[in-house]
């Protein structure tokens, strides 16, 4: 099998200009070369998981005519992976404008990944018509209160996927709202500080450009609750690209859209999907794969594109 | 919520001084790069606006107050309200709030 990551891996450090495999040991981060990524690929004791998000399925634009085939075909992709992902956590944004039967199709396809289940956390374009009714009633079940937000551990990590879509501001920004950040402090309160953490949710929890609302109001109450552990990872999507923030031992990682991607931020006039030939556009469009090894080891993201 | 909204445009229209005569006109608004253009649209009592989404972004035109409102527009695709009272109807985009305009009736 062609491994897709690797390539994808090099391509997408050539677009984003940054090295996008980091480790994780003792709470200290550093990169990590392709080769030492093998080699942790190769310990494979641990387990992985991936990151899917903005399948935005119903768009159509310069960029892509066919969003659901896109997203066939990055999960084709993972269906590849050895070993296979423990789960996938898709990170919002299913539909494009919540176009009718776009949630069937994303489920409909998403029922084709070789894993044992599947994570979700809404984005805006899934709830924004009918303030999350429908989401909710497919996606809510199991949730705290049936909000949408959730906690769950897996081989010793806790992941924690929280829903800042629902009280859009109206500036155009995430909120978690106050009900769901006492509930997260509650969450973490009795977990020790060496329990890593994966926190995943739509909008971006750092303010990565608040001039395109790419960024989450409320969130600096819920970070501190974070402070104290010795590796947290966040993933989120929204943006439609890859960019890395590391501050204290929390580490910020964007995934790409499976749809589109959407400019580096302050460099287009609006934040619209790019309007580059589709063959372009496959370079910048992909998954997003987590791998961790057993034993308190790095911890690996690497992130592939289609193209 | 609807009562709130529609005591509010009882407001406005009472404020208002519905002098021209009620035509058929029509007037367009375009929204593009995640901006209504124009942002304040002036139009006599009767004008029919046609709101035309040139984004590949889907966009929509929600009233502040709940009086009129669309569905998810994608590109190309167009929205119509046709105003019979005077008055200042705000309206906002639901998927990017910072995109907020008006239409001033009189």
């Amino acid at each position: 099998m062609d491994r897709l990551d690797r390539r994808g891996f090099l391509e997408c450090m050539a677009w984003a200009g940054s090295a996008l495999v980091w480790t994780s040991a003792g709470g200290v981060l550093s990169s990590r070369t392709i080769r030492q990524a093998e080699a942790a690929d190769a310990a494979a004791s641990g387990f992985s998981f991936v990151q899917i998000s903005d399948t935005h399925i119903g768009f159509k634009g310069q960029a892509n005519g066919d969003a659901a085939a896109t997203l066939q075909q990055l999960i084709d992709r993972v269906n590849a992976l050895k070993p296979a992902p423990a789960f996938v956590i898709h990170t919002g944004d299913q539909t494009h404008g919540q176009k009718p039967g776009a949630f069937d199709t994303v489920a409909e396809l998403l029922r084709g990944v070789k894993t044992e289940r599947a994570f979700f956390v809404p984005g805006e374009h899934d709830v924004f018509l009918d303030g999350g009714k429908e989401y909710l009633a497919r996606y809510g079940k199991g949730t705290v209160g049936e909000h949408g937000w959730q906690s769950f551990d897996y081989k010793g990590t806790h992941f924690v996927g929280l829903v800042n879509v629902l009280k859009y501001k109206g500036e155009g920004v995430g909120a978690l709202g106050q009900d769901q950040i006492e509930w997260l402090e509650k969450d973490l309160a009795p977990l020790t500080a060496s329990t890593p953490v994966i926190v995943f949710a739509h909008v971006p929890l750092w303010a990565v450009y608040p001039q395109w609302g790419w960024v989450t109001e409320d969130a600096e109450r819920a970070l501190t609750s974070l402070k104290r552990f010795g590796s947290v990872t966040v993933l989120n999507g929204h943006i439609h690209q890859v960019l890395t923030k590391v501050e204290g031992n929390v580490r910020f990682h964007t995934a790409m859209s499976t749809a589109f991607p959407q400019p580096a931020p302050g460099a287009a006039p609006s934040p619209g999907p790019m309007k580059i030939p589709e063959a372009e556009a496959r370079r910048m469009i992909g998954v997003t794969e987590v791998t961790f090894v057993q034993g308190g080891q790095p911890l690996a993201i690497v992130d592939s594109v289609l193209g | 919520m609807n009562k709130v909204a529609i005591a509010l445009i009882g407001l406005a229209l009472a404020g208002g001084t519905a002098t021209h005569a009620a035509g058929s006109s029509a007037a367009g608004i375009d929204i593009k790069e995640f901006k209504f253009a124009p942002a304040a649209l002036e139009i006599r009592p009767g004008t029919t606006v046609t709101w035309t989404n040139h984004d590949e972004e889907t966009h929509t035109i929600t009233s502040t107050t709940g009086a009129f409102g669309s569905s998810g527009l994608g590109n190309d695709e167009t929205f119509t309200q046709t105003f019979t009272r005077a008055g200042t109807y705000e309206y906002f985009c639901a998927l990017h709030p910072r995109m907020r305009a008006a239409v001033v009736v009189k």
